[in-house]
């Protein structure tokens, strides 16, 4: 295979030497980085008091500072109402105009995606660990604490250890009932929960320049739990269509240099992957469904939603399949939109009605089960087949319930069996 | 920032998720009296009532690996742990912690030297964490200055504190 692992800048790289103003960077060098989008969700209530007790009192740029609620939207206890009362005050004291309030809500990082506030070259930061989505834009997108954003907020910028560059080549084409989500879980098999910390992981090859936006968005999202800074994907034509008509601010697209040094590369190849499911309690511990189907696993729940999977493209996917069928006696399907604009065009669509009429509950936009502290929330002992992104003991509830990751089509599928299922039987 | 740390040990598994640390149920608390209470729920159940400040924790690969909940080394910081030990962190955790001022040190191997109970010293610019009990011990590279400065102004918040002040005296505003 001709390819060059040399001198060269990788996607990362560049992107890192913008926002530091260097004219090269290299792996390990701690760099200042100046911040193009900030981004709070209500853990961004816990910025205000560090950034009093800074000193502070201007926000850098309340232009590049998106505010977006979603763990409990509407507030589900008083807690939350508190933290959304303490983001709408300090955002009005401030100046901070850009927040997705109760009625204009979704998932924050879907938030950034769908208004173009994440462009080509930007180094965009966010008080929640799933930030590496919006990296499918061709950004540096990472995950801070809320302290660090009190800093961000009063400086503009944040030190930054370059990370060294995963590369993840795919090439083939996906089978009938096999999706991006699938991918991602096989690729999360063979790099682990700790393959990729504090790394950047670059995505190339013909599968992914193929792959739409929404998709990109879903195989960078879970590079989170491969432990990376952040996803990455090369910008492209579906990029500056994608951003034609939402983008906030200049783009600056950049590719990897041809030579450039990447710290490893993985090759995978698609034709013939089966679907892929990542069992309890990790989300590395990945089977092909196949294995786990004939285990005949039954489940109390489903859940359809979350930042990773939760787009008018999956929701539709799962509406098709769903459409004449039920969901199983004694599950709960739960379908959550990743935005209240979904929500509206699942509306249009026919689509709320098609899970509503199976049996299913059709939620607001939110986090909803995904994170176990807001709704739909597991029992001990208790089986969930979900989109989402963590199966972690605890994460949905019980420390005892167990989840399994899967495809939007999988869970669907799971729904109307009562147990683990390929969708590939329903096609 | 001491440059020796000693304190008594808990020891912790492999990839403790920060929901193991503080549960989603937890999240709209943001006083870390409260928060400290509930620490280590699920990954260590008596912790929360049994630790005492000083305590240091010594944990195993990709600690806290999961959310970016800062609210994990809040409630650590709350209750005094005097350092975090691991063979390797995640990486939002190691920034949270190092920023609110907690000594966080990757130490490869260093899971298996310790047990609970026992008593672990760290030297921070030497790079070694030992175990009083059985003498062995681990080095570890040196913090690079940009971290220990942070640790030495006792995290982030004094540390911008400090730079928009120097910032206001030479003119410029905050």
């Amino acid at each position: 295979m001709s390819e060059a692992n040399g001198q060269g800048a990788t996607l990362a790289e560049k992107v890192l030497s913008r926002a530091s103003g260097l004219d090269r960077v290299v792996p390990g060098e701690i760099v200042e980085g100046s911040v193009d989008l900030a981004m709070m969700h209500e853990q961004g209530a816990q910025t205000v008091a560090p950034f009093h007790q800074m000193g502070a009192v201007k926000v850098w740029d309340p232009e590049r500072v998106v505010i977006a609620i979603d763990h409990w939207v509407p507030a589900s206890t008083e807690g939350a109402a508190v933290l959304h009362r303490i983001l709408r005050k300090f955002a009005a004291e401030t100046g901070l105009t850009h927040f997705y309030d109760v009625g204009r809500h979704g998932i924050c990082h879907q938030i950034l995606a769908e208004n173009g506030w994440v462009v080509p070259g930007d180094l965009a930061v966010g008080t929640d660990s799933h930030t590496n989505m919006l990296g499918a834009m061709g950004s540096v997108s990472a995950g801070i604490g809320p302290t660090e954003m009190a800093a961000v907020l009063a400086l503009g910028r944040l030190w930054l250890k370059v990370p060294p560059t995963i590369q993840v080549r795919v090439r083939g084409s996906f089978g009938k009932g096999v999706t991006a989500k699938d991918l991602v879980l096989r690729i999360l098999g063979e790099v682990r929960t700790t393959g990729a910390t504090y790394k950047a992981v670059e995505f190339s090859g013909p599968t992914v320049r193929g792959l739409s936006m929404p998709e990109r968005f879903t195989i960078c999202n879970m590079t989170t739990e491969m432990g990376a800074k952040t996803g990455i994907v090369g910008p492209d034509e579906k990029t500056f269509e994608y951003l034609a008509k939402i983008a906030k601010h200049p783009m600056h697209p950049m590719t990897a240099d041809a030579d450039a040094h990447y710290e490893r590369t993985i090759d995978i190849d698609v034709d013939g992957m089966p679907p892929m499911v990542a069992c309890p309690y990790s989300p590395d511990n990945v089977r092909p469904l196949t294995d786990v189907v004939r285990e005949h696993v039954k489940v109390d729940q489903a859940f359809l939603g979350s930042c990773t999977n939760a787009r008018i493209e999956d929701l539709r996917e799962g509406a098709a399949l769903m459409k004449g069928r039920k969901v199983a006696p004694g599950v709960r399907f739960i379908v959550s939109p990743a935005s209240t604009p979904i929500y509206d065009q699942c509306l249009h669509e026919g689509i709320i009605e098609i899970f509503t009429d199976a049996g299913a509950v059709f939620t607001n936009s939110s986090c909803s089960a995904c994170f176990g502290g807001n709704m739909g929330i597991l029992a001990p002992e208790e089986v969930c087949a979900s989109s989402s992104n963590r199966n972690f003991p605890g994460r949905m509830g019980a420390k005892e319930a167990r989840i399994y990751l899967m495809s939007p089509a999988a869970v669907v599928a799971t729904a109307i069996k009562g147990e683990i299922a390929d969708p590939r039987e329903l096609l | 920032m001491k440059d020796v740390i000693e304190g008594r040990v808990w020891t912790l598994g492999p990839d403790v998720d920060t929901d193991q640390i503080i549960s989603g149920k937890y999240l709209t608390i943001i006083d870390p009296e409260e928060l400290k209470k509930h620490v280590f729920e699920i990954a260590l159940p008596e912790f929360a009532k049994e630790a005492r400040a000083g305590d240091i924790i010594v944990a195993d690969e990709n600690f806290a690996c999961g959310s970016s909940r800062e609210h994990a080394p809040q409630a650590m910081r709350a209750i005094g742990v005097g350092a975090v030990v691991a063979d390797s962190f995640a990486r939002i955790f190691y920034r949270n912690a190092i920023n609110l001022g907690i000594p966080t040190i990757e130490a490869g191997g260093v899971r298996a030297i310790f047990e609970k109970g026992d008593t672990a010293r760290i030297e921070m610019t030497a790079g070694r964490v030992t175990n009083l009990r059985t003498g062995a011990s681990v080095s570890f590279p040196p913090l690079p200055h940009h971290l220990l400065d942070l640790l030495e102004a006792g995290g982030l918040v004094e540390k911008v504190r400090r730079e928009l002040k120097a910032r206001a005296v030479a003119g410029s505003p905050p």
